[in-house]
């Protein structure tokens, strides 16, 4: 190749040009993200000595600690990952059908007040199992329904079901609200209290001597299902075609408004569980932070995980680890949690960044004539 | 006359991943001269082009505009430089008028938008060449050929000398087509320099002075237009001798097969874009749809698949002579779970046809994935199918895990058709089945046509070349403004006749 023509070109060259990537094999992807995650820390690393003077490592080991240093840190970390779990598993239909389903705080929201309720009114009259079982049905059905609206209106009249979806979750926290200030307790509290604390009835039973093994087991099946259901099943195989082109659903004789609507109550129901979930299983209360943002958070994790269920886990799991070691530094070292949202805000920056190298080609100036001339 | 050089490009290489779009291409372009740049699909011609309008950017290679190395980084580069792109798809915004068009993005003048003097500039350039356009015009009320007016002049007001036009002709009616070779004749004799892409042989020989020709990345050679003939470019092209003739075998034994009758249909606008069109199809012959695009075509195909709300009757009589069928008022599933055999080539086909991001057997079983009455989707017989379609039509794909979107467009169309064949139609429909796709395997398509009919299948075929429609059906019915203009023997009928009746409504046609 002639260098020197190569060269009077180089010079006025575009100093980086980016291209599309046809293909890259998923072990170099899974190289580029742990890279991602590898520079992510490198430059927390840089930031934490530079604002607080601190030795990374230390910090780092502070934040491993916060999340799995005890074993009661550890199940406390799967609890809220199971949750966190349990919100995605519920968004991946529904956003595998590109129906942005923004409302998973309303239906958890729903779904944990028809938790409580049932405890509350039901708790003392029936068996325990039967009461978990009745609370696991109404909260899905709770959900369902909070979900099924959106998807109505978007089958007959093509609303935009992001806005709907949305607004749905301020009508879920006021609520909420109600639903607090009738069962507060004790009374002027504005709190609802821990239900049936001294009969822990409607609580999840502890399995294998575990307090929270139940919820490990429950969300755990959910997400193998769920990862059945999209990749094997007619439904989910529906579910891809009106994602990718309702028009070729419509021309495949698949009646979209259908699709919308059944795939709508199943992830209204499947985030309804996680209110059950989140009720009965892990704070035994109701407010309106029960849902705590997880709603938004578990799109994150839908989509880093592109929608696949058992990905999920490993996202959900590098979240809650984030926040939990990012509050331990916080308590450790008398930091404001800015300083450790900072972490977060970085490691997250990087990840989906990572996405970015993963589908394109970035070329500098010069680089090319080496490449060719191999 | 001696030509004076405007373009040199020289060993320009440019890859895709690990496809080579352009292997050390080197192209002189001369002012005063048309240049067709003919190659079949995937041979780089837009890909080259689109390096010289700033597009895309050489990965080697030298390009000279004047004898002056130039490095083109975008299109504003190439602006600057004077080359004028017109794309297959057009760049217009549609609420805005021809003349908001053109001064779109050129920041000339000052602070104030001088609307004026462009539409007066405007008017010059159209006097000047030949073109008809009113400044004030909305894009949206305006024709395809208009739109593609529009295009011209925009790179005409930036004062392009050098006009690079990517298949123009692909959406124009053959009277309007001569009238954009007028055009550029006028562009030629005023001394620009006109490149057009096309796989069209006859317009390569009429239009152009010199044809150069790309063959899967590679340039092989150019010739000029008056020493060469279409057999010797199609050689050049697919690099083997192509027989350019379309069979038609003899229809036998034919029988009714789908009677519409007054056909209506209005569309979301509230506009008629079906009036009264009523036909017959019939068993083992094939059926011609010609018209200006956007003449009904889509509506009367879409209609009969269950895909449009229309009103009239579609009776369809299946084959083992059983009642017939009204497909009017049903869904695509109740028309399918009638039993009516239909199979449908649509005219998007990876928006409608395919689901471009799933892989060639996920899209095999896009029509049957919900027979039987497991939970689960069987994958099983659709891999199977997808085998048989890459083999018998010779799919170019990595493997049946490919998505369909990553194929070539001729690669798409084969599996669309294969698939739509494969469950063994008695009433085939195809929307502009060869459109885009390169020499080798619009013959194909047209055999598998041909085969078809000869099953006795009752084709369909909605097509825009009027050569091939006139060398492929057995009759032809001329749409015209969303009514039917009348049904003429494909057999002996002239382009000239077909082509009068896609524009203009003759009064008798009713009878």
């Amino acid at each position: 190749m002639s260098t020197e023509n190569s060269v009077k070109i180089s010079k006025k060259e575009p100093l980086v040009r980016i291209t599309k990537r046809d293909a890259i094999p998923s072990w170099k992807a899974w190289l580029i993200r742990l890279g991602s995650i590898f520079c992510a820390l490198i430059v927390c690393a840089i930031v934490i000595y530079l604002i607080v003077k601190m030795n990374p490592i230390k910090v780092y080991q502070t934040m491993f600690n916060g999340a799995f240093g005890t074993p009661k840190r550890i199940w406390v970390t799967t609890r809220d990952c199971m949750m966190l779990l349990c919100v995605g598993i519920g968004l991946a239909p529904a956003f595998k059908m590109r129906f942005w389903n923004i409302g998973a705080e309303g239906q958890i929201l729903v779904g944990g007040i028809a938790t409580a309720a049932c405890m509350i009114y039901a708790g003392n009259n029936i068996p325990n199992w039967l009461l978990l079982v009745l609370m696991a049905l109404a909260s899905m059905v709770a959900g369902a329904l909070w979900a099924l609206l959106p998807a109505v209106f978007k089958s007959i009249w093509n609303t935009n079901e992001t806005l709907f979806t949305l607004m749905m979750n301020y009508i879920a926290i006021q609520l909420t609200s109600f639903f607090v200030a009738v069962w507060e307790n004790p009374y002027g509290s504005n709190s609802v209290g821990i239900i049936n604390q001294r009969t822990k009835v409607g609580w999840f039973p502890s399995v294998f001597g575990e307090q929270y093994m139940l919820n490990l087991l429950l969300v755990m099946t959910l997400a193998i299902c769920m990862y059945i259901y999209l990749k094997y099943t007619k439904h989910g195989y529906e579910i891809s075609v009106v994602g990718s082109s309702p028009n070729t659903a419509r021309y495949a004789g698949i009646s979209v408004g259908k699709v919308f609507i059944r795939t709508m109550l199943l992830s209204g129901a499947v985030c309804g569980l996680a209110g059950f979930i989140a009720v009965s299983g892990a704070s035994h209360t109701i407010s309106t932070s029960t849902a705590g943002g997880r709603g938004f958070t578990a799109i994150i994790v839908a989509w880093l995980a592109k929608f696949n269920t058992l990905v999920m886990l490993l996202i959900s799991l590098l979240l809650v680890f984030l926040e939990k070691g990012a509050i331990e530094i916080a308590t450790q070292y008398n930091l404001n949690d800015y300083a450790s949202d900072m972490i977060t805000g970085i490691i997250l920056f990087f990840i989906l960044g990572s996405e970015f190298f993963i589908n394109y080609n970035v070329k500098f100036r010069g680089k090319t004539v080496k490449e060719e001339s191999k | 006359m001696e030509l004076v050089t405007a373009v040199q490009m020289k060993n320009i290489t440019k890859t895709f991943g690990t496809v080579v779009a352009n292997d050390k291409v080197s192209l002189v372009i001369n002012r005063g001269e048309i240049l067709s740049l003919l190659g079949e699909n995937g041979s780089g011609k837009t890909t080259l082009m689109n390096m010289l309008s700033g597009i895309y950017f050489p990965d080697d290679g030298q390009i000279f505009i004047d004898g002056k190395e130039v490095v083109i980084r975008s299109p504003k580069d190439a602006f600057d430089l004077g080359i004028g792109m017109i794309h297959q798809h057009f760049k217009l915004v549609d609420v805005f008028t021809a003349a908001e068009n053109v001064v779109l993005g050129l920041n000339e003048g000052s602070v104030k938008l001088d609307l004026r003097t462009a539409s007066q500039k405007i008017k010059d350039i159209c006097d000047k060449y030949g073109f008809q356009i009113d400044p004030d015009q909305k894009v949206y009320d305006m024709s395809v050929s208009q739109k593609q007016t529009l295009e011209i002049v925009k790179v005409l007001y930036r004062g392009a000398d050098i006009l690079i036009l990517d298949e123009p002709t692909a959406v124009l009616t053959p009277q309007e087509t001569q009238k954009l070779f007028t055009v550029m004749r006028n562009m030629k004799a005023d001394g620009k320099a006109v490149v057009i892409i096309t796989h069209k042989l006859h317009e390569v020989m009429d239009v152009s002075d010199r044809v150069a020709v790309l063959r899967k990345g590679k340039y092989i050679g150019d010739i000029a237009t008056s020493q060469t003939n279409p057999q010797e470019l199609t050689n050049m092209m697919v690099g083997h001798a192509v027989s350019l003739n379309i069979s038609r075998p003899e229809p036998k034994d034919t029988v009714e097969r789908l009677r519409v009758a007054g056909l209506s249909c209005i569309n979301e606008d509230g506009i008629k874009v079906l009036d009264d069109v009523s036909f017959s199809a019939y068993a083992g012959e094939i059926l011609g749809i010609a018209g200006i695009s956007g003449c009904g075509q889509k509506e009367l195909l879409e209609g009969i698949a269950g895909l449009q709300p229309v009103t009239g009757s579609i009776k369809y009589f299946p084959p083992n002579s059983g009642e017939p069928e009204e497909l009017v008022g049903k869904t695509p599933m109740e028309i399918k779970n009638t039993g009516v055999l239909l199979s449908f080539v649509p005219e998007d086909r990876l928006g409608m046809g395919l689901v471009g991001s799933m892989d060639i057997t996920d899209n095999m079983m896009l029509k049957t994935y919900g027979a039987g009455s497991s939970l689960f989707a069987n994958r099983k017989s659709p891999k199977k199918l997808a085998e048989n379609v890459v083999d018998e039509l010779e799919v170019v794909t990595p493997g049946l895990s490919t998505q369909v979107s990553k194929l070539s467009g001729g690669n798409v169309q084969k599996v669309l058709v294969g698939r739509e064949i494969s469950s063994s139609p008695a009433v085939l429909m195809t929307a502009y089945a060869v459109r885009g796709l390169d020499i080798n395997t619009s013959y194909t398509i047209y055999a598998l046509l041909n085969e078809q009919k000869e099953k006795g299948v009752a084709v369909i075929y909605v097509g825009e070349d009027l050569d091939v429609l006139l060398e492929l059906c057995d009759k032809i019915m001329v749409l015209c403004a969303g009514k039917m203009n009348g049904i003429v023997d494909g057999r002996n009928t002239t382009k000239e006749e077909v082509g009068m009746m896609m524009t203009s409504l003759r009064k008798e046609a009713d009878d």
